[in-house]
């Protein structure tokens, strides 16, 4: 079974650190990602860019809405991601768009950039 | 990462939040000051016993809060408010409290926080040294250092200014939508400030101002978190950070300014450049042009380009006429010239320069370029007379270097060039 273990901490914090203790973080979690990597276990790592970043694609009343900011409801669960190599935003949000017209639910989709990937294969 | 580096970015994460909360709770800015300390240094005695709370801004403005009327009774000679120790583990009320206190006031008590240091009366370099002792919680030796004066003209400075402030009063009232457009815009204008005096230096200072950017940084994108819908916030943010990833190019190992041109782009900070341009194109797709967002999508087309010489001056030259439509300035004017001259030739964009001659007759660029256009266009003697005045005018020792170097360049130029000339 492959499991996706993803990341929640306080942005505000994070974003105060200095540059040596984001490195320092990096670094020790690099280390233990390492040890995974090399048995052909870690699958793609990233690391996205602040909310600040992100924009949201919403489906309201069937029709889907771009809006800044981060996907903030509670009511609705993270289900899945992808990535996307765009030259711009609007490649981006066009292809949610193309998702979301052909997903029944209603939901959203946050488009936020990507500051760091490790695109790590899992060995099968 | 020890425990007290985590316990110090929390606070200062927290603060803007939490002197935003405690100056709207006293009304002064002296009392919000005391509190928030008097907290801060509960926080060191509580957090490592009982755990780091689940929301410091909150535990913050709670614990200042309380310190802050228990010293107001204290004055009074009535009795003190209970210790923090009972209010301070991880139950949600603390939380609770917390937000039925400020949740609705989170915004405009941090705006509040930023505009009172922008009051008109006080100049541009003590908003900022205000700012950053207030909001961002520098000591006054880190803001010293960072604008290179002593630490006690740095003290008297920001004192007399804070006095300025007191005297002022305090904007209580909640701003309407029309107020708080305009306390944005200054609020912005001031942060743009704080990156300028960071970014304004040369090498030798670099290290010692660089955390002005950062920190200008930050409020950027503080004050994005808070609005995050404002297209020219998204600009002003974008501008710092694709302006900042380029600090690691702008001088070489001899503490000389590197021109953008002649920068070695492998040394820009990607991550820097990444969140910038995504914040470009965020704001563009508000079709609500701005200057900040303008100033933005030059510094894109700037970092989108992989060598200078793919760099688009039609665009950029496009986007400064814009920018001189909005806020007609001599000084943009002059950038423009720059594109002019790559896109039409150094002899238009002298043109467009000289009649600004006697406005910008005390800014070293004007004089700095005025000598470049000239050199490319083969008039020496001309150029000379202008590099002099550039130099005089130098802020910094690597600007003066800079020029210097256009100079000797000219001087062996010169005594080759010319007779080939007469000969042709």
């Amino acid at each position: 079974m492959l499991y996706a273990i993803l990341c929640y901490a306080s942005e505000d914090v994070v974003s105060s650190w200095s540059k040596a203790q984001d490195d320092e973080v990096m670094a020790n979690l690099l280390n233990v990602q390492d040890k995974y990597a090399k048995a052909g276990r870690l699958g793609p790592v990233a690391r996205l860019l602040p909310t600040t970043a992100a924009t949201t694609l919403r489906k309201v009343k069937g029709e889907s809405v771009v809006i800044d900011g981060p996907f903030a409801e509670t009511k609705e669960q993270f289900l899945g991601f992808y990535t996307l190599e765009c030259a711009d935003l609007d490649e981006a949000v066009e292809f949610a768009r193309e998702l979301s017209e052909v997903n029944p639910s209603g939901g959203s989709y946050e488009i936020r950039p990507v500051s760091v990937f490790n695109p790590t294969k899992v060995a099968v | 990462m020890t425990e007290l580096a985590w316990i110090s970015s929390a606070i200062s994460s927290a603060r803007p939040q939490a002197m935003g909360a405690l100056l709207r709770y006293f009304r002064d800015l002296d009392t919000a000051e005391e509190a928030f300390q008097d907290a801060c240094l509960r926080a060191l005695k509580n957090w490592p016993q009982n755990g780091p709370p689940r929301d410091p801004a909150a535990w913050l403005i709670f614990v200042g809060r309380n310190s802050g009327i228990d010293a107001v009774r204290k004055r009074a000679k009535q009795a003190p408010m209970p210790e923090e120790d009972q209010i301070s583990d991880l139950e949600d009320a603390e939380s609770d409290i917390a937000e039925r206190l400020d949740g609705a006031h989170y915004r405009d008590d941090i705006l509040r926080l930023l505009f009172i240091c922008c009051h008109p009366d006080l100049p541009a370099t003590q908003q900022i040294a205000v700012a950053l002792r207030i909001v961002s919680g520098l000591t006054v030796k880190q803001i010293a250092r960072a604008f290179l004066v002593g630490e006690s003209a740095m003290e008297q400075r920001i004192t007399r200014a804070k006095a300025r402030i007191a005297d002022a009063g305090v904007p209580f009232e909640t701003p309407g939508a029309v107020e708080r457009s305009e306390r944005l815009a200054a609020v912005a204008a001031m942060v743009y400030l704080i990156f300028n005096e960071g970014y304004s230096t040369n090498s030798g200072e670099a290290p010692a101002r660089a955390p002005l950017c950062e920190e200008a940084i930050r409020l950027a994108r503080l004050l994005l978190r808070l609005f995050q819908t404002e297209p020219e916030i998204m600009g002003l943010t974008a501008l710092l950070l694709l302006q900042h990833a380029r600090a690691p190019a702008r001088f070489d190992e001899n503490g000389e300014i590197v021109l953008l041109e002649d920068q070695d782009r492998s040394l820009w900070t990607r991550k820097m450049i990444d969140e910038g341009l995504a914040l470009v194109d965020k704001a563009l797709r508000h079709r609500k042009p701005g200057p900040y967002q303008v100033q933005a999508a030059i510094a894109a087309l700037h970092a989108r380009a992989e060598k200078a010489e793919d760099t688009d001056w039609v665009e950029i030259d496009l986007l400064y006429g814009l920018l001189e439509q909005m806020q007609p300035s001599p000084v943009i004017t002059l950038n423009r010239a720059v594109a002019v001259s790559k896109v039409r030739g150094p002899e238009a964009a002298l043109a467009m320069i000289e009649p600004l001659e006697e406005r910008l007759s005390g800014y070293f660029h004007f004089f700095g370029l005025k000598g470049g256009l000239l050199m490319q266009l083969d008039r020496g003697e001309e150029a000379r007379v202008a590099f002099d005045r550039a130099i005089a005018l130098a802020n910094t020792a690597a600007e003066a270097a800079h020029i210097r170097m256009h100079i000797d360049r000219l001087m062996k130029d010169g005594a080759v060039r010319a007779p080939a000339k007469k000969a042709n």
